[in-house]
């Protein structure tokens, strides 16, 4: 057999084995989506949309407190964590630049981003709850806030710094402040990136229950106050699939494909426009 | 061989100065760029710096709107006065001086905006939110760019959509819509083609008269085609200063001889 043979039946050996095992990888996610589909579907219902949580044993009610805790705690998470990220990311990028400080609060984002979420909840339940004496939904958005910050913050840094030099200097040279060249040509041709950080960051602490379990907790009569305890998809998902009640079960499945789709389509909504400015 | 580095010739130019450099040294940290610089660059001509890459003449360029001040550890020594006064002071006002020395970069620097927005940029960083004021000096800075009849259809429509000579007559339009009194050209036209090129060249040439134009090229055709003075330099030193057609004909320095016809660089 001559080489050129010899490399082409490689070629196709390790073509058959990579493809193997990209389609090992995707059969979980398909199983998960199908089976979330499957048992999900037959139980969403406008009612399990609209409605009040069940009493135990009863066959009628719905996850509306989550839906709206969840929603509440999420928004306020991104109210807190997207100015922050932003503000942090320009000031690495265009102040701190590559000084000893800045590369210092990158490393710490970079390792924040690993903290295992239940620390951050633990954090958040000694810094808040402890001393207030009790859970509460903007406890829940602050502990996600945390898990935001520092994926926007290196996002929007590394976007920033993208920006070519050459366009800042032609602000300045028009005679622009640094303000003005950060606002008015940085942040533009930055934009639909920073965009994407922000869309993806809140699509990674949607679904979130760690977090959540020391703070937020849970709350089974309907509260729009941030500082009452609040229920939010994941940890009623959490509770009801736990409990021995057949309807609770399947309100769990209606929670889980609510809160898998929700991030899906946060996910998509951000590769969109990430997408969005490469045709551009 | 043997380079003999220790010869000058800078003449005097005949117009009043608008631009004085004396003793000028600049420093990229440790790094001694330019060299005792000295010359004087005539008001309303054009100035073209040219001289092997890696010999200072951007560097010089950016001394005049202070762009080196935006990168920490850089220093200059000496003076340059600007209508008599030396702009390389502490304290001297940046966004002022930069409002009377513009600069047009090498590659297009369109920003991410409109047509209309990239000219109107600087007038609205001056302060002019008068719409009608606004629409009449963006006009005549196209037309004196001669981009007008290009653009004047799709004012909205974003720079980026344009072709890079086009974006870099935007650039220039840009750079006199403020109405500088001096305009800085670092290589305008490296990354063109030979057809957008020839018309920025027209466009530096068209300005003469109104406007002091220092153009840094490696291109030593274009230096002798657009310029009426010429300033060769060598490793961070001005060697020759001189009318162009003198510095190409007859230069007076053996350096510069050997640049010019190619026997380095």
């Amino acid at each position: 057999m001559d080489a050129f043979k010899k490399r082409k039946i490689i070629n196709n050996f390790v073509l058959v084995l990579s493809t193997l095992a990209a389609l090992l990888g995707l059969i979980w996610l398909f199983w998960i989506l199908g089976t979330l589909l499957y048992k999900g579907l037959g139980s969403l219902s406008l009612e399990v949309i609209l409605g009040d949580p069940p009493a135990p044993g009863d066959n009628h009610g719905g996850l509306k407190h989550a839906i709206v805790g969840q929603t509440l705690i999420v928004l306020t998470a991104a109210v807190i964590g997207i100015p922050l990220g932003i503000l942090a990311g320009t000031y690495l990028s265009e102040y701190g630049k590559s000084s000893r400080i800045a590369n210092i609060v990158r490393d710490l984002s970079d390792i924040m981003m690993s903290i295992p979420s239940i620390v951050v909840g633990t954090f958040i339940y000694a810094l808040m709850v402890k001393p207030l004496g009790h859970f509460s939904g903007l406890a829940g958005s602050l502990s996600l806030a945390i898990m935001m910050i520092p994926i926007i913050v290196r996002t929007t840094d590394d976007m920033l710094r993208m920006v070519p030099p050459e366009l800042r200097e032609a602000a300045y040279a028009l005679g622009a402040t640094k303000f003005r060249v950060i606002k008015d040509v940085v942040y533009r041709a930055a934009i639909t990136g920073i965009i994407t950080g922000v869309i993806l960051s809140v699509a990674r602490i949607g679904g979130e229950t760690a977090p959540l379990l020391f703070t937020s907790f849970n709350n089974n009569f309907f509260t729009l106050n941030m500082l009452q305890p609040m229920a939010s998809l994941t940890v009623t998902m959490y509770d009801y699939a736990m409990s021995p009640y057949k309807y609770w079960q399947e309100l769990a499945w209606a929670a889980a494909i609510l809160l898998t789709f929700g991030v899906l389509g946060t996910n998509i909504l951000g590769r969109i426009v990430a997408h969005y400015k490469f045709k551009k | 061989m043997e380079l003999n580095t220790k010869e000058r010739f800078i003449i005097e130019p005949a117009e009043p100065p608008k631009i004085v450099v004396e003793n000028l040294n600049f420093y990229y940290g440790n790094k001694h760029a330019l060299k005792n610089i000295s010359f004087k660059v005539p008001e309303k001509r054009i100035t073209a710096l040219i001289g092997p890459s890696g010999c200072g003449k951007t560097t010089l360029l950016r001394c005049f709107n202070r762009m080196h001040d935006l990168y920490p550890g850089n220093r200059y020594e000496g003076r340059i006065l600007l209508d008599g006064e030396n702009i390389l002071e502490k304290d001297y006002d940046l966004i002022k001086l930069r409002s009377r020395v513009g600069m047009v970069f090498q590659k297009p620097t369109a920003f991410p905006m409109s047509i209309f927005d990239n000219v109107a940029y600087g007038l609205r960083l001056k302060g002019i939110k008068n719409k009608s004021e606004l629409e009449d000096r963006v006009e005549k800075a196209l037309k004196d760019a001669a981009l007008w009849d290009e653009v004047k259809d799709r004012l909205k429509d974003p720079a980026s959509g344009l072709s890079g000579g086009q974006q870099q007559r935007l650039c220039i339009a840009r750079a006199i819509a403020v109405e500088p009194e001096v305009l800085l050209f670092d290589e305008p036209t490296s990354a063109l083609d030979p057809i957008s090129t020839a018309k920025i060249e027209e466009l530096v040439v068209s300005f003469r008269d109104k406007l002091t134009i220092i153009i840094v090229t490696h291109n030593m055709q274009q230096a002798a085609r657009v310029s009426d003075y010429t300033a060769f330099m060598y490793l961070g030193e001005l060697i020759e200063f001189n009318r162009t057609e003198d510095i190409f004909i007859t230069p007076k320095v053996k350096l510069t001889e050997d640049y010019i016809t190619g026997r380095f660089g």
